[in-house]
Protein backbone atom coordinates (compact mmCIF):
# COMPACT_ATOMS: atom_id res chain seq x y z
CA UNK A 1 0.00 0.00 0.00
CA UNK A 2 1.14 3.18 -0.74
CA UNK A 3 2.21 6.22 1.66
CA UNK A 4 2.33 9.44 1.62
CA UNK A 5 5.34 11.64 3.97
CA UNK A 6 4.24 15.58 4.08
CA UNK A 7 7.67 17.39 5.20
CA UNK A 8 6.59 20.64 6.62
CA UNK A 9 9.02 23.22 7.68
CA UNK A 10 7.84 26.38 10.09
CA UNK A 11 8.98 29.14 12.28
CA UNK A 12 9.85 27.30 15.44
CA UNK A 13 10.77 23.28 13.97
CA UNK A 14 9.88 20.74 11.50
CA UNK A 15 7.09 18.53 11.52
CA UNK A 16 6.32 15.10 9.17
CA UNK A 17 2.96 14.18 8.90
CA UNK A 18 2.35 10.78 7.35
CA UNK A 19 -0.72 8.53 6.01
CA UNK A 20 -1.63 5.63 4.09
CA UNK A 21 -2.75 6.10 0.02
CA UNK A 22 -6.22 7.10 1.48
CA UNK A 23 -5.16 10.44 2.79
CA UNK A 24 -7.76 10.31 5.71
CA UNK A 25 -5.98 9.73 8.69
CA UNK A 26 -2.52 11.30 9.90
CA UNK A 27 0.37 10.78 12.28
CA UNK A 28 1.92 14.05 13.40
CA UNK A 29 5.44 13.68 14.66
CA UNK A 30 7.21 16.74 15.78
CA UNK A 31 8.51 19.64 16.52
CA UNK A 32 11.88 18.39 15.23
CA UNK A 33 14.32 21.14 15.82
CA UNK A 34 12.19 22.71 18.04
CA UNK A 35 12.36 26.70 18.82
CA UNK A 36 14.31 26.91 15.40
CA UNK A 37 13.28 28.24 11.56
CA UNK A 38 13.15 25.25 8.90
CA UNK A 39 12.50 26.95 6.22
CA UNK A 40 12.84 23.82 3.85
CA UNK A 41 12.95 20.03 4.11
CA UNK A 42 13.22 17.94 1.87
CA UNK A 43 13.50 13.77 0.94
CA UNK A 44 15.98 12.48 -1.92
CA UNK A 45 14.22 10.69 -5.00
CA UNK A 46 17.11 8.48 -5.20
CA UNK A 47 16.21 7.67 -1.70
CA UNK A 48 13.04 8.65 0.31
CA UNK A 49 14.52 7.44 3.35
CA UNK A 50 17.09 10.35 2.71
CA UNK A 51 15.88 13.95 4.24
CA UNK A 52 17.90 17.25 4.31
CA UNK A 53 16.74 20.12 6.53
CA UNK A 54 17.55 23.98 6.47
CA UNK A 55 17.72 24.71 10.22
CA UNK A 56 18.78 28.45 11.56
CA UNK A 57 18.18 31.02 14.16
CA UNK A 58 19.22 34.77 13.88
CA UNK A 59 21.16 33.60 17.32
CA UNK A 60 23.21 30.21 15.90
CA UNK A 61 22.88 31.06 12.45
CA UNK A 62 22.92 28.12 9.85
CA UNK A 63 22.74 24.34 10.43
CA UNK A 64 21.90 21.39 8.08
CA UNK A 65 20.32 18.41 9.25
CA UNK A 66 20.30 14.83 7.73
CA UNK A 67 18.08 12.07 8.27
CA UNK A 68 18.55 8.72 7.46
CA UNK A 69 15.18 6.61 8.32
CA UNK A 70 12.69 9.24 7.02
CA UNK A 71 12.74 11.55 9.85
CA UNK A 72 12.40 9.75 12.79
CA UNK A 73 16.26 10.19 13.85
CA UNK A 74 18.63 13.42 12.42
CA UNK A 75 21.99 14.18 12.59
CA UNK A 76 23.86 17.48 12.26
CA UNK A 77 26.19 17.76 8.95
CA UNK A 78 28.25 20.40 7.04
CA UNK A 79 26.98 23.92 7.51
CA UNK A 80 30.08 25.92 6.50
CA UNK A 81 28.71 27.91 3.27
CA UNK A 82 32.06 30.06 2.42
CA UNK A 83 31.86 31.35 -1.23
CA UNK A 84 34.28 31.25 -3.88
CA UNK A 85 37.02 33.78 -3.82
CA UNK A 86 36.30 36.81 -2.51
CA UNK A 87 32.88 38.13 -2.74
CA UNK A 88 32.33 41.65 -4.75
CA UNK A 89 29.06 43.40 -4.01
CA UNK A 90 25.55 43.32 -4.91
CA UNK A 91 23.12 46.73 -4.40
CA UNK A 92 21.29 47.40 -1.22
CA UNK A 93 17.99 48.41 -0.95
CA UNK A 94 19.31 51.45 -1.12
CA UNK A 95 20.96 51.48 -4.31
CA UNK A 96 24.82 51.34 -2.62
CA UNK A 97 26.98 48.60 -3.11
CA UNK A 98 26.89 46.01 -0.42
CA UNK A 99 29.22 42.92 -0.04
CA UNK A 100 27.67 39.02 -0.49
CA UNK A 101 26.98 38.12 3.07
CA UNK A 102 25.55 34.31 4.02
CA UNK A 103 22.41 34.39 5.94
CA UNK A 104 20.81 30.88 5.46
CA UNK A 105 19.24 29.01 3.57
CA UNK A 106 16.37 28.91 1.73
CA UNK A 107 15.61 26.07 -0.36
CA UNK A 108 17.81 22.37 -0.66
CA UNK A 109 17.24 19.94 -3.73
CA UNK A 110 18.41 16.86 -3.52
CA UNK A 111 20.09 15.68 -6.74
CA UNK A 112 17.20 13.18 -8.48
CA UNK A 113 20.06 10.49 -9.06
CA UNK A 114 22.24 10.72 -5.69
CA UNK A 115 21.09 10.93 -1.98
CA UNK A 116 24.44 12.34 -1.49
CA UNK A 117 24.43 15.23 -3.95
CA UNK A 118 22.20 18.12 -3.17
CA UNK A 119 21.96 21.48 -3.80
CA UNK A 120 20.99 24.44 -1.46
CA UNK A 121 20.53 28.36 -2.56
CA UNK A 122 20.96 30.32 -0.06
CA UNK A 123 20.83 34.19 1.21
CA UNK A 124 22.94 35.88 -0.28
CA UNK A 125 22.17 34.90 -3.43
CA UNK A 126 24.33 31.95 -4.34
CA UNK A 127 24.09 28.38 -5.06
CA UNK A 128 26.07 25.53 -3.61
CA UNK A 129 26.11 21.91 -3.73
CA UNK A 130 27.15 18.98 -1.94
CA UNK A 131 28.53 15.89 -2.87
CA UNK A 132 29.41 13.86 0.03
CA UNK A 133 25.61 13.81 2.28
CA UNK A 134 25.84 17.09 3.38
CA UNK A 135 29.13 17.44 5.30
CA UNK A 136 30.63 19.66 2.86
CA UNK A 137 29.60 22.13 0.78
CA UNK A 138 30.75 24.18 -2.49
CA UNK A 139 29.49 27.01 -4.14
CA UNK A 140 28.93 26.89 -7.79
CA UNK A 141 30.21 30.28 -8.24
CA UNK A 142 29.03 30.76 -12.18
CA UNK A 143 26.04 32.35 -11.13
CA UNK A 144 27.39 34.89 -8.81
CA UNK A 145 30.21 35.78 -10.75
CA UNK A 146 27.44 36.68 -13.71
CA UNK A 147 27.90 39.91 -15.36
CA UNK A 148 24.63 41.03 -13.78
CA UNK A 149 25.20 40.23 -10.33
CA UNK A 150 26.95 43.66 -8.96
CA UNK A 151 23.06 45.03 -9.93
CA UNK A 152 21.23 42.59 -8.39
CA UNK A 153 18.75 43.82 -5.57
CA UNK A 154 17.22 41.99 -2.47
CA UNK A 155 13.43 41.98 -2.05
CA UNK A 156 11.40 42.37 1.00
CA UNK A 157 12.77 38.76 2.20
CA UNK A 158 16.11 39.36 1.38
CA UNK A 159 18.77 38.55 -1.85
CA UNK A 160 17.28 34.88 -1.62
CA UNK A 161 17.77 32.25 -4.14
CA UNK A 162 14.25 30.40 -3.52
CA UNK A 163 13.86 27.67 -6.23
CA UNK A 164 16.07 24.98 -8.13
CA UNK A 165 14.35 23.12 -10.59
CA UNK A 166 16.54 20.09 -11.83
CA UNK A 167 16.00 19.01 -15.56
CA UNK A 168 14.95 15.25 -15.55
CA UNK A 169 15.68 15.47 -19.33
CA UNK A 170 19.26 17.11 -19.20
CA UNK A 171 20.82 16.40 -16.56
CA UNK A 172 23.22 19.25 -17.53
CA UNK A 173 20.28 21.59 -17.71
CA UNK A 174 19.41 23.85 -14.02
CA UNK A 175 17.28 26.51 -13.66
CA UNK A 176 17.07 28.71 -10.18
CA UNK A 177 14.97 31.93 -9.07
CA UNK A 178 16.19 34.95 -7.09
CA UNK A 179 14.09 37.77 -5.63
CA UNK A 180 14.59 40.11 -7.15
CA UNK A 181 16.87 38.74 -9.85
CA UNK A 182 14.51 36.42 -11.54
CA UNK A 183 14.85 32.95 -13.54
CA UNK A 184 18.73 32.04 -14.70
CA UNK A 185 19.04 28.57 -16.55
CA UNK A 186 22.29 27.04 -16.81
CA UNK A 187 22.97 24.22 -19.16
CA UNK A 188 26.07 22.92 -18.24
CA UNK A 189 25.76 21.63 -14.67
CA UNK A 190 25.62 25.21 -13.44
CA UNK A 191 29.30 26.59 -14.97
CA UNK A 192 27.53 29.20 -16.84
CA UNK A 193 24.25 30.77 -16.55
CA UNK A 194 22.05 33.09 -18.82
CA UNK A 195 19.19 34.82 -17.35
CA UNK A 196 15.38 33.77 -18.91
CA UNK A 197 13.21 36.57 -18.07
CA UNK A 198 12.33 37.90 -21.95
CA UNK A 199 8.58 38.51 -21.76
CA UNK A 200 7.92 39.87 -18.03
CA UNK A 201 6.75 42.78 -16.83
CA UNK A 202 6.98 44.35 -14.03
CA UNK A 203 6.50 48.15 -13.30
CA UNK A 204 8.15 48.27 -9.79
CA UNK A 205 11.70 48.93 -11.31
CA UNK A 206 13.08 51.46 -13.27
CA UNK A 207 13.10 49.62 -17.03
CA UNK A 208 9.85 46.90 -16.53
CA UNK A 209 11.02 44.56 -19.28
CA UNK A 210 14.95 44.76 -18.05
CA UNK A 211 16.82 41.25 -18.29
CA UNK A 212 17.35 41.03 -14.69
CA UNK A 213 15.62 42.57 -11.78
CA UNK A 214 12.38 40.80 -11.68
CA UNK A 215 10.93 39.66 -7.80
CA UNK A 216 9.94 35.52 -9.27
CA UNK A 217 8.49 34.42 -6.43
CA UNK A 218 8.22 30.99 -7.60
CA UNK A 219 8.75 28.45 -10.59
CA UNK A 220 7.07 24.80 -10.79
CA UNK A 221 7.64 22.33 -13.82
CA UNK A 222 5.96 18.91 -14.62
CA UNK A 223 9.15 16.04 -15.02
CA UNK A 224 7.29 14.68 -18.64
CA UNK A 225 7.73 18.66 -19.80
CA UNK A 226 10.86 20.28 -18.83
CA UNK A 227 10.07 23.12 -21.37
CA UNK A 228 7.12 24.02 -19.92
CA UNK A 229 7.54 26.71 -16.61
CA UNK A 230 4.76 28.25 -14.55
CA UNK A 231 5.76 31.24 -12.40
CA UNK A 232 4.23 33.12 -9.77
CA UNK A 233 5.99 36.71 -10.07
CA UNK A 234 5.47 39.21 -7.57
CA UNK A 235 2.40 40.33 -9.87
CA UNK A 236 1.40 38.08 -12.83
CA UNK A 237 1.26 34.10 -13.50
CA UNK A 238 3.37 33.83 -16.32
CA UNK A 239 4.22 30.74 -18.38
CA UNK A 240 6.94 29.73 -20.75
CA UNK A 241 6.94 26.65 -23.70
CA UNK A 242 10.50 26.98 -24.44
CA UNK A 243 12.23 26.64 -21.07
CA UNK A 244 12.18 30.40 -20.22
CA UNK A 245 13.49 31.80 -23.43
CA UNK A 246 10.09 33.74 -23.29
CA UNK A 247 7.46 34.09 -21.05
CA UNK A 248 3.72 35.17 -21.96
CA UNK A 249 0.70 35.78 -18.92
CA UNK A 250 -1.41 33.42 -17.89
CA UNK A 251 -3.27 35.33 -14.98
CA UNK A 252 -6.54 35.45 -16.67
CA UNK A 253 -9.35 35.52 -14.23
CA UNK A 254 -7.77 35.46 -11.15
CA UNK A 255 -9.11 37.66 -8.71
CA UNK A 256 -5.31 39.30 -8.34
CA UNK A 257 -2.37 38.07 -9.55
CA UNK A 258 -0.06 38.64 -6.29
CA UNK A 259 0.98 35.37 -4.85
CA UNK A 260 3.74 33.09 -3.90
CA UNK A 261 3.11 29.52 -4.54
CA UNK A 262 2.47 27.51 -7.73
CA UNK A 263 2.72 23.96 -8.37
CA UNK A 264 1.69 21.25 -10.99
CA UNK A 265 -0.60 18.20 -11.22
CA UNK A 266 1.44 15.08 -11.12
CA UNK A 267 -0.43 13.61 -13.70
CA UNK A 268 -2.16 16.62 -15.62
CA UNK A 269 0.49 18.83 -17.12
CA UNK A 270 -1.58 21.39 -17.94
CA UNK A 271 -3.22 21.77 -14.65
CA UNK A 272 -1.88 24.00 -12.14
CA UNK A 273 -2.12 25.55 -8.89
CA UNK A 274 -1.97 28.84 -6.94
CA UNK A 275 -2.94 30.87 -4.18
CA UNK A 276 -4.02 34.50 -4.71
CA UNK A 277 -3.22 37.14 -2.26
CA UNK A 278 -4.86 40.25 -2.29
CA UNK A 279 -1.20 42.08 -2.37
CA UNK A 280 2.14 42.79 -2.46
CA UNK A 281 1.26 45.46 0.68
CA UNK A 282 -1.14 43.53 2.81
CA UNK A 283 0.08 39.83 2.14
CA UNK A 284 -3.25 38.38 3.61
CA UNK A 285 -6.05 36.67 1.22
CA UNK A 286 -8.60 38.29 -1.05
CA UNK A 287 -11.78 38.59 0.77
CA UNK A 288 -11.27 36.85 3.54
CA UNK A 289 -11.44 33.89 1.46
CA UNK A 290 -8.98 30.79 1.62
CA UNK A 291 -9.54 29.62 -2.46
CA UNK A 292 -6.89 27.48 -3.86
CA UNK A 293 -7.14 28.60 -7.94
CA UNK A 294 -6.83 25.59 -10.84
CA UNK A 295 -6.33 25.35 -14.36
CA UNK A 296 -7.27 22.42 -15.87
CA UNK A 297 -5.79 24.03 -19.52
CA UNK A 298 -1.90 25.33 -18.46
CA UNK A 299 -3.43 29.04 -17.92
CA UNK A 300 -6.51 29.63 -19.80
CA UNK A 301 -9.50 29.37 -17.37
CA UNK A 302 -8.62 29.07 -13.49
CA UNK A 303 -11.74 28.01 -11.29
CA UNK A 304 -11.67 29.01 -7.42
CA UNK A 305 -11.56 25.39 -5.28
CA UNK A 306 -13.16 26.38 -1.84
CA UNK A 307 -14.94 23.33 -0.69
CA UNK A 308 -13.31 22.71 2.92
CA UNK A 309 -11.39 25.67 3.10
CA UNK A 310 -12.42 28.90 5.20
CA UNK A 311 -14.54 31.39 3.26
CA UNK A 312 -14.99 33.96 6.05
CA UNK A 313 -12.87 36.27 8.35
CA UNK A 314 -9.57 34.29 6.80
CA UNK A 315 -5.96 36.23 6.46
CA UNK A 316 -3.35 34.00 5.94
CA UNK A 317 -0.52 33.69 3.63
CA UNK A 318 0.48 30.89 1.63
CA UNK A 319 4.57 31.25 1.17
CA UNK A 320 6.35 30.23 -2.04
CA UNK A 321 7.52 27.02 -0.99
CA UNK A 322 4.39 25.74 1.11
CA UNK A 323 2.51 24.12 -1.68
CA UNK A 324 3.38 20.47 -3.01
CA UNK A 325 1.81 17.40 -4.67
CA UNK A 326 1.82 13.86 -4.28
CA UNK A 327 1.75 11.65 -7.24
CA UNK A 328 -0.69 9.05 -6.18
CA UNK A 329 -3.99 8.84 -8.57
CA UNK A 330 -5.77 11.28 -8.00
CA UNK A 331 -3.34 13.61 -7.24
CA UNK A 332 -2.90 14.73 -3.85
CA UNK A 333 -2.32 18.82 -3.40
CA UNK A 334 -0.76 20.50 0.15
CA UNK A 335 -0.33 23.14 1.24
CA UNK A 336 0.71 25.32 4.95
CA UNK A 337 -0.54 28.73 5.76
CA UNK A 338 1.09 31.05 7.69
CA UNK A 339 -1.89 30.19 10.53
CA UNK A 340 -0.16 26.83 11.37
CA UNK A 341 -2.48 24.88 8.92
CA UNK A 342 -1.79 21.98 6.68
CA UNK A 343 -4.53 21.39 4.22
CA UNK A 344 -4.96 18.31 2.17
CA UNK A 345 -6.36 17.79 -1.28
CA UNK A 346 -6.75 13.73 -2.39
CA UNK A 347 -8.89 14.50 -4.98
CA UNK A 348 -6.60 17.10 -7.23
CA UNK A 349 -8.18 20.26 -5.22
CA UNK A 350 -11.85 19.58 -5.67
CA UNK A 351 -12.17 19.47 -1.64
CA UNK A 352 -9.73 20.16 1.02
CA UNK A 353 -9.12 18.91 4.99
CA UNK A 354 -7.09 20.02 7.39
CA UNK A 355 -4.12 17.81 8.34
CA UNK A 356 -3.34 19.93 11.33
CA UNK A 357 -4.67 23.53 12.06
CA UNK A 358 -2.33 25.14 15.14
CA UNK A 359 1.00 24.61 13.81
CA UNK A 360 3.39 27.54 14.11
CA UNK A 361 3.62 29.29 10.94
CA UNK A 362 4.23 27.14 7.76
CA UNK A 363 7.24 27.83 5.55
CA UNK A 364 7.66 25.08 3.45
CA UNK A 365 5.48 21.67 2.52
CA UNK A 366 6.90 18.85 0.72
CA UNK A 367 5.37 15.58 -0.22
CA UNK A 368 6.76 11.93 -0.24
CA UNK A 369 5.18 9.74 -1.91
CA UNK A 370 6.52 6.36 -1.00
CA UNK A 371 5.21 2.55 -2.35
CA UNK B 1 43.25 21.82 33.11
CA UNK B 2 39.96 21.44 33.28
CA UNK B 3 37.38 24.20 31.96
CA UNK B 4 33.79 24.78 32.25
CA UNK B 5 31.15 25.88 29.83
CA UNK B 6 27.95 26.30 30.09
CA UNK B 7 26.00 26.46 26.87
CA UNK B 8 22.86 27.84 26.38
CA UNK B 9 19.62 25.37 26.11
CA UNK B 10 19.48 25.36 22.02
CA UNK B 11 22.86 24.41 21.61
CA UNK B 12 22.87 22.11 24.60
CA UNK B 13 19.82 20.34 22.50
CA UNK B 14 22.04 20.40 19.36
CA UNK B 15 25.12 19.33 20.97
CA UNK B 16 23.19 16.21 23.07
CA UNK B 17 24.59 17.50 26.52
CA UNK B 18 22.93 17.96 29.95
CA UNK B 19 23.79 20.56 32.11
CA UNK B 20 27.89 22.06 31.91
CA UNK B 21 30.51 20.79 29.11
CA UNK B 22 33.75 20.07 31.05
CA UNK B 23 36.55 20.30 28.53
CA UNK B 24 40.45 19.49 29.13
CA UNK B 25 42.55 22.42 27.65
CA UNK B 26 45.96 22.86 27.76
CA UNK B 27 48.00 26.41 27.90
CA UNK B 28 46.22 29.49 27.92
CA UNK B 29 42.26 29.93 28.70
CA UNK B 30 41.02 32.12 26.32
CA UNK B 31 37.54 32.56 24.45
CA UNK B 32 39.85 31.35 21.34
CA UNK B 33 41.28 28.29 22.85
CA UNK B 34 37.79 27.75 25.18
CA UNK B 35 35.73 27.77 21.87
CA UNK B 36 38.52 25.43 19.76
CA UNK B 37 38.43 22.94 22.13
CA UNK B 38 34.30 22.89 22.20
CA UNK B 39 33.95 22.31 18.41
CA UNK B 40 36.63 19.65 18.23
CA UNK B 41 35.02 17.85 21.05
CA UNK B 42 31.19 18.83 19.42
CA UNK B 43 31.70 19.39 15.94
CA UNK B 44 27.76 20.35 15.41
CA UNK B 45 28.35 23.22 17.32
CA UNK B 46 30.81 24.87 14.30
CA UNK B 47 29.10 28.24 13.22
CA UNK B 48 26.91 28.60 16.22
CA UNK B 49 28.69 30.67 18.62
CA UNK B 50 31.25 32.47 15.94
CA UNK B 51 31.00 32.52 12.06
CA UNK B 52 33.06 29.73 10.50
CA UNK B 53 34.57 32.03 8.07
CA UNK B 54 35.58 35.11 10.03
CA UNK B 55 35.87 33.54 13.30
CA UNK B 56 33.57 36.54 14.89
CA UNK B 57 30.97 35.98 17.69
CA UNK B 58 27.83 36.01 16.17
CA UNK B 59 25.70 38.89 16.92
CA UNK B 60 23.29 37.44 19.67
CA UNK B 61 25.76 35.89 21.77
CA UNK B 62 27.85 36.54 24.44
CA UNK B 63 30.44 35.57 26.83
CA UNK B 64 29.90 35.80 30.07
CA UNK B 65 32.51 34.75 33.51
CA UNK B 66 32.59 35.90 36.94
CA UNK B 67 29.56 38.53 36.32
CA UNK B 68 31.91 40.11 34.18
CA UNK B 69 30.37 40.41 30.18
CA UNK B 70 33.47 39.48 28.32
CA UNK B 71 31.85 39.83 24.64
CA UNK B 72 34.32 42.51 23.78
CA UNK B 73 37.64 41.43 25.06
CA UNK B 74 40.36 39.81 22.39
CA UNK B 75 39.69 36.28 21.80
CA UNK B 76 43.06 36.02 22.87
CA UNK B 77 42.92 37.31 25.91
CA UNK B 78 43.44 35.19 29.10
CA UNK B 79 40.38 34.41 30.70
CA UNK B 80 40.24 35.35 34.55
CA UNK B 81 42.00 32.90 36.80
CA UNK B 82 38.75 31.44 38.79
CA UNK B 83 37.83 30.21 34.87
CA UNK B 84 41.23 29.33 33.89
CA UNK B 85 41.01 26.87 37.41
CA UNK B 86 37.97 25.61 37.03
CA UNK B 87 36.34 27.45 39.80
CA UNK B 88 33.85 29.40 37.83
CA UNK B 89 31.94 28.75 34.51
CA UNK B 90 32.48 30.17 30.81
CA UNK B 91 29.27 31.66 29.86
CA UNK B 92 27.96 31.05 26.20
CA UNK B 93 24.68 32.95 26.14
CA UNK B 94 21.92 34.33 23.71
CA UNK B 95 20.48 37.65 24.13
CA UNK B 96 17.49 38.07 25.47
CA UNK B 97 14.23 38.42 23.38
CA UNK B 98 10.96 38.70 23.33
CA UNK B 99 8.10 41.27 24.87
Amino acid sequence: MSQVRVLVGTRKGAFVLASDGKRKRWDVSGPHFGGWEIYHLKGSPADPNRLYASQSSAWFGQLIQRSSDGGKTWEAVGNKFAYEGTPGTHLWYDGTPRPWEFTRVWHLEPSLTDPDTVYAGIQDAALFRTGDGGQTWQELPGLRNHASASSWQPGAGGLCLHTILLDPAHPERIFIAISAAGVFRSDDGAKTWRPMNRGLRSEQIPNPTAEVGHCVHRIAMHRSRPNVLFMQKHWDVMRTDDGGESWREISGSLPTDFGFVIDVHAHEPETIYVVPIKSDSEHYLPDGKLRVYRSRNGGKEWEALTKGLPQSHCYVNVLRDAMAVDSLDPCGVYFGTTGGQVYASADAGDSWEPIVRDLPSVVSVEVQTLS
Amino acid sequence: MIIRVVLPAHLRTLARVNGEVKLDLDGTATQRSILDALEATYPMLRGTIRDQVTQQRRAFVRFFACEQDLSHESPDAPLPDPVAKGAEPFLVVGAMAGG
